[in-house]
């Protein structure tokens, strides 16, 4: 096991191999966190402007009219959606902290889940916040980067936007995954699903000005979105300090 | 979870907006600006701004504000040329000064229009540290109904004064994403930077 523990190097198949082999294999820990990637690798970027053209068209079409009146902050109801389907996340969230081996996340989300569950009315309150228990999310894309597993290429998908290799595989892991699917009945679990497209609703009217100025304004929205998710994403994983992505602009400008 | 359909994690939006110089680590020069002074400029700029934000002037009465805001506590000649990247090196002197007096009214506006989202808020310093030749500024904003995100200010006085160059929201790098949006308005000019910098007089 040590031998596999030092660095990516231990790991040379490709990434989707890897992540099948890893998951076949139950090998959790094999290498160590895949470095800080720096660049953007977009390699099918012809077909991902595509797929953002139609992404675009659907969200000018029907996303953006459809939310145009719930801009600003949400009211009771839409407060309430938005608590509702976050607190469904959370189980999905607390088996990904375990397998990061993440036990005081897994504790502090498992509390979260409990809290806003019982005193929150089935979660559409969020006493935990005001409790200090402010939970963090977690996903399977994250579980596989603490396993080593590197980015892999960008993507943009239909209908759900930005994302890489390894977060593309993530979330069909976190879909089979989710607790939630063994607890809840069939009928009941489309309420999950609907509370779940209601939120997002919820979020695209809200942030609606920050949306519409990445996809209408800018002058490359594809690009823009790119980045953005890329810089966050890897600022979510820890991927990002100080250092690693600093960029010195004198370095240029005041040698001349 | 990071599906979020059409858009991305909202939290990297949060308001809208991140090659080292590793020999500074060795040599250990005299630093003409210490982590307080970095801190305090970031207090001094976040101090203004609140005050704009909260003034219950007109939207468009706030852009004049914040322009003497960002003249005044950032780099604007070091954002403009790195905005503008490596058309930069080709560009006359005469051409880098009017972009760079166009690119400061245009990222005036495009900011400020985004200021709205902070009133009622507030932006707080939490940390400022030394980082290779530059400091790192970090603070926590706190809008209204959001949970609070990070805002780190990377401030430097290589051009003679403390000003910050770069504003990094939850990751996000504002060079990074200004010289993408350059790039692009650039190569719709067909490269043409005097059409450019006409048109962001107006944008």
């Amino acid at each position: 096991m040590q031998m596999f523990r030092t660095r990516r190097a231990a790991c040379p198949l490709p990434f989707r191999q890897q992540i099948v082999a890893l998951a076949a294999t139950g090998l959790l820990g094999a290498c160590a966190a895949a470095p800080a990637p720096q660049v953007i690798n977009d390699p099918n970027e012809a077909d991902n402007r595509e797929i953002h053209a139609f992404n675009r068209a659907i969200d000018s079409a029907i996303l953006k009219p459809l939310t145009a009146g719930q801009t600003g902050e949400p009211g009771l109801v839409g407060q309430g959606i938005g608590n509702f389907a976050s607190n469904l996340d959370l189980p999905g969230a607390v088996v990904n902290n375990l397998l990061q081996l993440r036990i005081g996340q897994a504790a502090e989300n498992t509390l979260r889940f409990g809290v806003n569950t019982v005193l929150g009315i089935g979660g559409l309150f969020d006493p935990a916040t005001a409790l200090g228990v402010e939970g963090r999310d977690s996903d399977f894309g994250e579980t596989l980067h603490v396993w080593g597993a590197p980015e892999g290429a960008y993507v943009e998908l239909p209908l759900l936007g930005p994302s890489t290799d390894r977060d593309t595989f993530g979330m069909v892991v976190d879909y089979a995954l989710n607790p939630l699917r063994f607890v809840i009945p069939k009928p009941e679990r489309s309420v999950v699903t609907a509370a779940g497209i209601a939120s997002t609703l919820g979020d695209r009217g809200r942030y609606s000005e920050t949306v519409d100025s990445i996809l209408y304004d800018s002058a490359d929205s594809y690009a823009q979105a790119r980045l953005l998710y890329l810089q966050n994403r890897r600022f979510e994983l820890g991927q990002t300090s100080g250092d690693d992505d600093f960029e010195d602009p004198y370095e240029d400008p005041y040698a001349e | 979870m990071p599906n979020d359909p059409l858009f991305l994690s909202r939290r990297a939006f949060g308001a809208g907006l991140a090659a080292g110089a590793g020999f500074l680590a060795l040599a250990q020069p005299v630093r003409a600006l210490t982590v307080d002074q970095a801190r305090a400029l970031v207090d001094k700029a976040i101090a203004e701004v609140n005050a704009t934000i909260n003034s219950g002037k007109s939207e468009s009465g706030m852009y004049g504000d914040f322009e003497r805001i960002f003249s005044r506590y950032a780099d604007v000649p070091v954002i403009a040329r790195s905005a503008l990247g490596v058309p930069a090196k080709s560009a006359s002197k005469a051409q880098m000064t009017a972009f760079t007096k166009a690119y400061q009214g245009y990222i005036s506006r495009k900011y400020g229009r985004r200021f709205r989202e902070f009133i009622g808020g507030e932006i707080v310093v939490t940390d400022a540290r030394p980082v290779k030749s530059y400091f790192e500024v970090a603070s926590v904003a706190r809008l209204k109904g959001e949970s609070p995100f990070d805002l780190r200010w990377h401030v430097s006085d290589k051009s003679g004064k403390q000003l910050f160059f770069n504003i990094i929201i939850e990751g996000v790098n504002m060079l990074a994403s200004e010289r993408t949006e350059v790039g692009a308005l650039l190569d719709k000019r067909r490269g043409d930077l005097d059409a450019l910098i006409e048109d962001l007089k107006t944008a």
